[in-house]
């Protein structure tokens, strides 16, 4: 039996060391629910943890910028809790907010429900609608990366060895910007989204649509950004005919699978339904 | 009722005597004990559905340092392949033995291999990796109606099916066919001037108590063996382990842990054969805990069906004519609970033409196991899903129709007796009355009723009442509390001596210390052993008169016993005050010695559980969300001795059959292997996914039960799938003949999913 | 197999333990530390039988490492009751008759006291979604809702 080597590094640099000179299979841990499960079922079998959480910046909200930077493993519960970016991103904040039960949101951390790559992120789509960006870093140093650009399929991500997310950036929210995230589940809790939906859009005064950027979830191998769906929205006021265009383009980007979650057509008919949904309740926010 | 006889203590709700323990985390569950030395059993699964088992290699397990033994099928006894009588059962305990540990071949997808013994639950897992087992991969057959076909794979060679004309030429996946019945079933259609028929399955569904399966055994190395386990039946878990092991019953003492929700799920034994034989092979104790897969995989749970009903109604309502045929999986060894299925389907009715025929079909599942009603929710979803649409059809209220026909004293039911007292039209009717019945209902919303009808067992149970030296009492039986039960029993103990409950002490003694006692199930422990409880108290009540008359000298017939003391019968018998239980319990020595009360019995008469819930739901018609939003359980209890846990019963019963209803369901993949063996995808209803439970409770006493009390913990189960689907159907006017009601079926069933996807 | 020395409080008291890397918190309350009052029911975090709260924040023990506990404040079951007296949710639970079985009750239990701590006064719908994370197969939640919002009223006053 091969023993598991736990190391709870202090900074980033010595979480870095430690993931470039790892021999075997290394896992970073923030909350762990989901890397403990993987491990339990043996789906994923490490002979390295970095529990980055003693990293002091990793577990901290920062308002920059006129938005904010979250580190990593900052958990579900610790952003309900931070009013300012309640307000500013109400979409983001109930994504993180739908991970799991009570329990679980006293855990799960966003830098983990994105490096995750499960299709089905709960965060994700919110992240990806509102513009977030994540700051990697690894042995060659730092860098700002979309969020949609961290997933690369199902279980794998785009960072290199030795990299890991250090915290994710949120942007100031423009004026007349309002963002939503709704999810489908058949509970009403503690089930991985049959299909997740986040929309974030900007309305001028006379309540047409100037910008939005429309991301679906549990419907492809990736968080989908649909431009197609954004563009169905901008110009408009958001009105029947408009929803309706953003329901069909939003089905339309679907390449779902059939799975014990859901069918393709039940995934693809569903997502339209959230979008609109979605949409009402975004454009409800923007007009503050 | 004005004759109702009047209770001091029975009725009422003092705190459960194990209260304190459990919300303080000091109860001993099945996997909280510990012994010295003790090691960590694991379990070998198969990963196949069906295969033949070529070889197990475990050399390597054995040298792995801190593994202390391993065991496979080689390890058990031989038994012969034969019905065995158990109790008043016919068993194939070879069956039994190989559902606990194959031995030639594996039927299903987590079927035990192999066991392992070690210092630490981490080498016992490594160790079952080590474990080489070859395998010739067979086809497999999940579904019973395809397991019913001609070219189905055939999973046992032995099974011929039983109770046709002639014995068959071939063996079969059909192990039984059974049929019941009464009247002319075509003359009762053509009588009829509506007939609906239809076609429902319903899915295979886990008991799901959060509980997993766990046990300790010691065997020492002059045979004598100690077993700690989490069940419903410790007597029952030594029979059996007795008999798969070839031991003597005296060596096998069987100690019932608190015990973390069961219904009807453990009755089974899985694990405690293989904690004996590893302990006998280590020369430790050995606990072994099934982790929640192993309990999706293995163990558990109902049968899923096919179901067909034909039903006919005259146009004034009366029910003239049922029939249906009754396809259960039993998993991989015979055994599903189709008998009883047929027996309830139509029995809460009075009608004259009933034909039910059932199938018990082997599938490559796990075997089923009891669950809380056994086969009568399938059934009785099915007809009363069926009535429903007759009464529409002939444009009478739903519950008008079930009044109407309602099964009474003296209607004799189509499998066979008659009912005796039965308060089933009394709570139809406040069903009817009920304020939730007459509410308005919202945009999308409907609301549904249905029946559900339970027989309720009796059988073997002993209690001791031991009157201690200062006047209290300690209660000694048999039956696992699973739900409040020793706080009916000190409830009813208390009455018959007349003393408070806080002065009464129940324990739950282990098989060596206590005369037989059958499992906590069918419905039977307040009846069965609270019969023998309070036939003990009053036995001790007749030796303390006894003691009292010797105090006294005077005859024991001028002694009588009254709220918990003795008295002289009248001013002739002597002038002496009363004595107290404490008073006559100090002299005892004086007296003749220690006080104690005791009854064996095998109690029969136990009354029919009748009952009918009404939902309501709201209906999300773009994602085919179903939400409960009320829900009423109503039910004939007989005598509710504690009311808040007969409440409890009936409400865990809607929420058991609400997630039945709505989202369980085992999902298998085209391997044959479970898909979803957590409860992240085998969705049980969580906190937010209910409202609250209201509970309307009839009391119609039973009359063969000192306290009038008739079953109450399985009939609550057995409306809501219909209740649901009736209340969909009101919402929407579509008939949902698939279980679970999940929202991709609603919705294919709405006719909006584009493509009409659905599984 | 080398271990890993632990020093956490649990309850108040300072406790000193080694485990494996990936033994968690549940493993070794239970198995390690004979506080077997918080159950395992499914070691996914997707019943709550294992709720206890590390440094304030209620969390299933089966999803945190037994390493992650080091310098942190563990609150089990067993330090729910001051003594011999019960907590107002403990002695509710008892009144309500919210436990069948009670394999769910100190999960619940604490649960239902990181509620109360954060949310005197919760409506039911806030209740049942705080607890949707702890499962009970046996009351149907009715009892046990009521135990909580009944306490809450009176520890209010």
């Amino acid at each position: 039996m091969a023993a598991i080597q736990y190391e709870a590094p202090t900074t980033v640099e010595d979480a870095v060391g430690l993931l470039s000179k790892a021999k075997g299979t290394a896992r970073v841990l923030a909350g762990g629910t989901d890397l403990l499960v993987q491990m339990r079922t043996g789906r994923v079998e490490p002979s390295l943890i970095v529990d980055i959480k003693k990293i002091p910046q990793i577990r901290k909200i920062k308002s920059e910028k006129g938005g904010f930077r979250v580190g990593a493993a900052v958990a579900g519960a610790e952003m309900s809790e931070h009013a300012a970016v309640c307000k500013a991103w109400p979409g983001i904040v109930e994504a993180f907010d739908l991970i799991g039960s009570t329990q679980i949101q006293g855990r799960a951390s966003m830098g983990g429900n994105l490096c995750n790559a499960s299709p089905a992120a709960d965060s994700v789509p919110a992240l990806v609608a509102a513009g977030a960006t994540a700051t990697v870093a690894g042995p060659k140093g730092t860098r700002e990366v979309p969020v949609e650009k961290i997933p690369a399929g199902p279980g794998k991500t785009s960072l290199a060895k030795g990299e890991f997310v250090v915290d994710i950036v949120l942007p100031a929210r423009k004026a007349g910007t309002g963002d939503a995230y709704l999810r489908f589940i058949p509970r009403t809790e503690m089930d991985i989204a049959v299909v997740g939906v986040g929309i974030c859009l900007t309305l001028d005064k006379s309540g047409t649509c100037t910008a939005a950027r429309v991301a679906v979830g549990a419907v492809a191998p990736t968080v989908l950004l649909v431009e197609d769906a954004a563009k169905a929205l901008i110009g408009t006021k958001l009105d029947d005919a408009a929803m309706a265009a953003l329901d069909k383009a939003v089905q339309a980007a679907c390449k779902p699978i059939d799975d014990k979650r859901g069918t393709i057509a039940y995934r693809t008919k569903v997502s339209g339904v959230l979008a609109r949904r979605a949409a009402a309740i975004a454009a409800e926010r923007a007009k503050g | 009722m004005d004759d109702a006889p009047h209770y001091k203590f029975v009725g009422t709700r003092p705190i459960r005597p194990d209260g304190v323990e459990k919300v303080t985390g000091r109860a001993a569950y099945g996997a909280d004990m510990v012994l010295p030395g003790m090691l960590h059993g694991r379990v070998l699964r198969s990963p196949h559905a069906h295969a033949r088992i070529k070889s197990i290699d475990t050399s390597a397990a054995e040298k792995l340092s801190g593994v202390k033994a391993v065991m496979t099928a080689a390890d058990m006894p031989e038994i012969p392949n034969e019905l065995a009588p158990a109790g008043e059962m016919m068993v194939n305990f070879r069956e039994v033995s190989d559902n606990i540990l194959a031995r030639t071949k594996v039927l299903y997808d987590g079927h035990a291999v192999a066991a392992v013994a070690a210092t630490s639950p981490s080498i016992a897992e490594a160790a079952c990796k080590l474990i080489k087992v070859e395998y010739e991969v067979l086809p497999h057959v999940i579904d019973p109606v395809a397991a019913m076909a001609d070219d189905a794979p055939v999973l046992h060679d032995h099974i011929f099916t039983e109770g046709l004309p002639e014995k068959p030429s071939k063996p079969s996946n059909v192990a039984k066919r059974i049929e019941i019945g009464t009247g002319d079933i075509e003359a009762g259609f053509k009588d009829a001037d509506v007939v609906i028929e239809r076609e429902f399955n319903t899915a295979a569904v886990h008991q799901g108590y959060i509980e997993p399966h766990a046990c300790l055994a010691n065997f020492t190395f002059d045979g004598q063996t100690t077993l700690f386990c989490s069940t419903q039946g410790h007597f029952v878990v030594r029979a059996i382990c007795a008999k798969v092991l070839q031991m003597e019953l005296s060596r096998l003492r069987v100690t019932a842990s608190e015990i973390g929700g069961g219904f009807g799920g453990k009755t089974v034994v899985y694990l405690e054969p293989l904690s004996i034989v590893l302990s006998r092979k280590s020369g430790r104790p050995v606990k072994m805990v099934m982790s929640r897969e192993d309990v999706f995989r293995a163990s558990g749970p109902t049968s899923g069906a096919n179901v067909w009903v034909k039903m006919g109604i005259k146009k004034d309502g009366t029910l003239v004519a049922g029939e249906a045929v009754l396809k259960y999986q039993a998993g991989a060894y015979p055994g599903s609970p189709v008998q009883p299925g047929c027996m309830c389907a139509f029995a809460p009715y009075d009608m004259a033409n009933v034909k039910v025929v059932g199938y018990d079909v082997v599938t490559n599942r796990p075997k089923v196991a009891a669950y809380r009603a056994p086969g009568a929710p399938i059934s009785e979803y099915a007809v009363e899903s069926v009535v429903d649409e007759l009464a529409k059809a002939v444009g009478i209220d739903p519950i008008d129709v079930r009044i109407k026909n309602a099964a009474k004293e003296g209607t004799r039911a189509a499998y066979g007796p008659k009912f005796g007292p039965i308060g089933y039209l009394d709570l139809l009717n406040k069903v009817k009355e009920s304020e939730h019945y007459k509410a308005p209902l919202g945009k999308n919303q409907g609301r549904g009723i249905a029946a559900g009808f339970w027989f309720n067992i009796g059988g073997e149970s002993c209690a001791t009442i031991n009157i201690n030296e200062d006047g209290t009492i300690g209660l000694v039986e048999g039956s696992p509390d699973i739900g409040g039960s020793r706080a009916s029993m000190a409830l009813m103990a208390a009455e018959t001596l007349g003393v408070s409950t806080d002065r009464i002490k129940p324990i739950i003694a282990d098989t060596a210390s206590l005369g037989y006692t059958f499992l906590t199930g069918g419905s039977r422990t307040t009846f069965a052993t609270g019969m023998a409880v309070t036939q003990a108290a009053q036995n001790a009540i007749q030796q303390l008169r006894e003691r009292a008359a010797k105090i006294w000298d005077i005859p024991v017939e001028a002694v009588e016993w009254e709220d918990g003391f003795a008295r002289p019968t009248s001013s002739n018998a002597g002038d002496f005050e009363p004595l107290s239980i404490g008073d006559i319990a100090a002299k005892a020595g004086k007296t003749g010695g220690p006080i104690v009360g005791r009854a064996e019995i095998n109690a029969a008469g136990a009354a029919p559980g009748f009952g009918a819930h009404i939902c309501d739901v709201e209906v999300d018609e773009e994602t085919g969300r179903v939400t409960v939003t009320r829900y009423t359980a109503v039910q004939d209890v007989g005598k509710a001795i504690h009311p808040s846990y007969v409440e409890g019963q009936l409400q865990g019963g809607a929420a058991q059959g609400i997630g039945w209803a709505l989202n369980e369901e085992y999902i298998y993949d085209k391997n044959g292997k479970l898909d979803n063996p957590g409860f992240l995808d085998y969705r049980m209803p969580v906190a937010s996914d209910l409202p609250m439970i209201e509970t309307i409770l009839v009391e119609c006493p039973n009359p063969n039960h000192p306290y009038g009390v008739r079953g109450v913990g399985e009939t609550p189960i057995i409306p809501p799938m219909a209740a649901v689907a009736n209340a969909v159907a009101a919402a929407t006017g579509v008939r949902m003949t698939d279980l679970p009601m999940s929202p991709p079926k609603v919705l294919a069933a709405l006719g909006n999913a584009n493509g009409g996807g659905d599984d | 197999m080398s271990k890993y020395h632990v020093t956490t409080s649990i309850n108040g008291e300072e406790v000193e333990f080694l485990c494996e890397a990936q033994q968690t918190l549940l493993d070794v309350l239970r198995d390690e530390l004979e506080l077997t009052g918080s159950k395992e029911g499914c070691s996914s975090g997707d019943c709550g039988a294992c709720s206890v709260m590390v440094d304030d924040r209620l969390v299933c023990s089966c999803l945190v490492l037994a390493t992650e506990a080091e310098g942190a404040k563990v609150e089990t079951i067993e330090g729910m009751a001051d003594g011999d007296q019960l907590h107002p949710l403990q002695q509710k639970f008892l009144e309500h008759a919210a436990l069948q079985c009670g394999i769910c009750t100190p999960g619940i239990l604490i649960a239902a006291k990181a509620l109360l701590e954060k949310h005197p006064d919760p409506s039911e719908e806030e209740t049942r979604y705080w607890l949707a994370g702890n499962l009970c197969r046996c009351t149907g939640y009715d009892k046990i809702i009521r135990a909580v919002l009944d306490t809450a009223a009176e520890m209010r006053g």
